[in-house]
């Protein structure tokens, strides 16, 4: 029997997911991130200002895809474990150690969780490096990365646009091109572009509106 | 029997009218009642060495060790009680895998001798089990930050030395180290330095038996690894006490 009250809140009561494209690109002076702004429960946008760049420590980001739930307490976690570190050692956490530790939640974790994360961040030890934790709970430090539902429209755009040491300009253009494209294409991406450049100095926040994206082929 | 703690001093549970606690000064004469242990920081690396007494003929050379590996980057030496000792150490090796394992770093000598010494304060608050009766030295070297050296006493206080002595003759063996030039000493000449304290300053030969030496380091040599001395050095480094010995007389 056709049921309207439970066909109706159906959407509502789907676990809420960050339907996602995410990028980190490393370029000459540290890194960039760069995300969408969609959080979606099936087919209803729960949020559609989101911010996905979730800060771990001054100059460490995460980049968070799957479960909201799932990627929320993790980065929790690493940020609340690399802050006692950094006040015990006396020195700023690497972003190799964070991004560790992810891998050690996601990947003792692995039968309950549904995440993906990309690390990244700068330290005065590696520079800017970028290292990616896909769902199985491995981790790969790799010279730029893609996550979320919209990063599977991205890859022959990243593989033809990718530079080593690109500058901070071209690295920017290359993340926001790419979210932008993401969106376009990806039904659980949507809503604006939030960027942060971290290098040396500490952490610049951007965000490009949705009316100010550039429009690529339309019709 | 009586003696100054009388009455004050049967658990660590108890202060004394002048605000010690006894049976924390007691674990510390159990360290006073074992042989001496040394250790220097030079130049390039840390050296430890052992006055080992030999109880008996019988006994295999090398036994009853006093130097440990914690990591492949730090060396504990220990005096007092050595079960005491190993215990320390099976904890401090778990912290340095644990610490490995989650973060893929190798533990930082400070955070670990911090631990540690947080580990020995929890046997000084109960009164059903007994402070360690052992100190420990702990020593690292690292490429940029040099060498480091530590000692925790029984009653967890943990400080950073250039040079150390912890056993029965710590007090002579201390005076000795004090008229070195640690900063401009390597750790080869080091080797020579410890013998010459243990096997004249320390070791007396009318009242004890036997010694044998038990040496150690992490040094630039060893590539920042721990690693007993080799054997021939410290035949080498014997034979120059013996030689420093005739000159004098």
């Amino acid at each position: 029997m056709f049921d309207l009250e439970k066909e109706f809140l159906y959407d509502l009561n789907k676990e809420v997911k960050t339907g996602t494209t995410v990028m980190a690109v490393t370029f000459k002076d540290g890194v960039i991130i760069a995300a969408d702004s969609r959080t979606s429960s099936g087919s209803y946008a729960v949020n559609r200002v989101t911010d996905k760049l979730t800060p771990v420590h001054d100059q460490i980001y995460c980049l968070r895809s799957g479960s909201a739930a799932d990627t929320q307490i993790i980065s929790s976690y690493v940020s609340y474990y690399t802050n006692m570190f950094s006040i015990e050692e006396g020195s700023q956490p690497t972003v190799k150690k964070a991004a560790h530790m992810f891998r050690e939640f996601l990947y003792q974790n692995k039968q309950y969780l549904h995440a993906a994360i990309i690390c990244a961040g700068w330290d005065p030890i590696d520079g800017g490096s970028v290292y990616s934790l896909p769902l199985g709970g491995s981790i790969v430090k790799q010279p730029f990365a893609t996550g979320g539902s919209g990063s599977t429209y991205l890859y022959g755009y990243c593989d033809m646009n990718f530079k080593e040491n690109m500058t901070e300009e071209e690295a920017e253009k290359f993340v926001t091109y790419g979210i932008t494209e993401a969106i376009a294409r990806d039904g659980g991406s949507g809503g604006i572009v939030r960027k942060a450049i971290i290098d040396k100095n500490g952490v610049r926040r951007k965000t490009v509106y949705g009316n100010k994206l550039k429009k690529f082929w339309e019709k | 029997m009586s003696g100054i703690g009388t009455g004050y001093d049967l658990y660590p549970t108890t202060f004394s009218p002048d605000g010690r606690i006894f049976q924390v000064e007691y674990a510390h004469k159990a360290v006073e009642n074992s042989s001496t242990a040394i250790g220097l920081c030079c130049k390039d690396g840390v050296v430890f060495g052992i006055e080992k007494i030999i109880l008996s003929k019988m006994l295999v050379e090398g036994t009853n060790r006093r130097v440990f590996s914690v990591g492949e980057h730090i060396g504990i030496a220990t005096a007092g009680l050595t079960a005491d000792g190993r215990r320390i150490v099976q904890n401090a090796r778990q912290e340095a895998k644990n610490y490995e394992n989650f973060t893929s770093d190798i533990i930082p000598i400070h955070v670990l001798t911090e631990r540690l010494s947080i580990y020995v304060q929890v046997f000084t608050l109960y009164n059903y089990i007994r402070p360690f009766g052992c100190s420990l030295m702990i020593g690292s070297y690292d490429e940029e930050k040099g060498p480091s050296l530590y000692c925790i006493e029984p009653d967890s206080v943990a400080l950073g030395f250039y040079g150390c002595a912890i056993g029965k003759g710590k007090q002579e063996a201390k005076t000795e180290i004090s008229k070195l030039k640690l900063s401009e000493m390597t750790c080869k000449d080091a080797v020579k330095e410890i013998a010459k304290i243990l096997i004249k300053t320390v070791h007396d030969e009318t009242k004890e038996k036997e010694m044998e030496l038990e040496m150690s380091w992490i040094c630039k040599e060893t590539k920042g690894k721990h690693k007993l001395v080799p054997k021939k050095l410290i035949e080498e480094a014997v034979e120059w006490v013996k030689g420093q010995e005739n000159e004098e007389d």
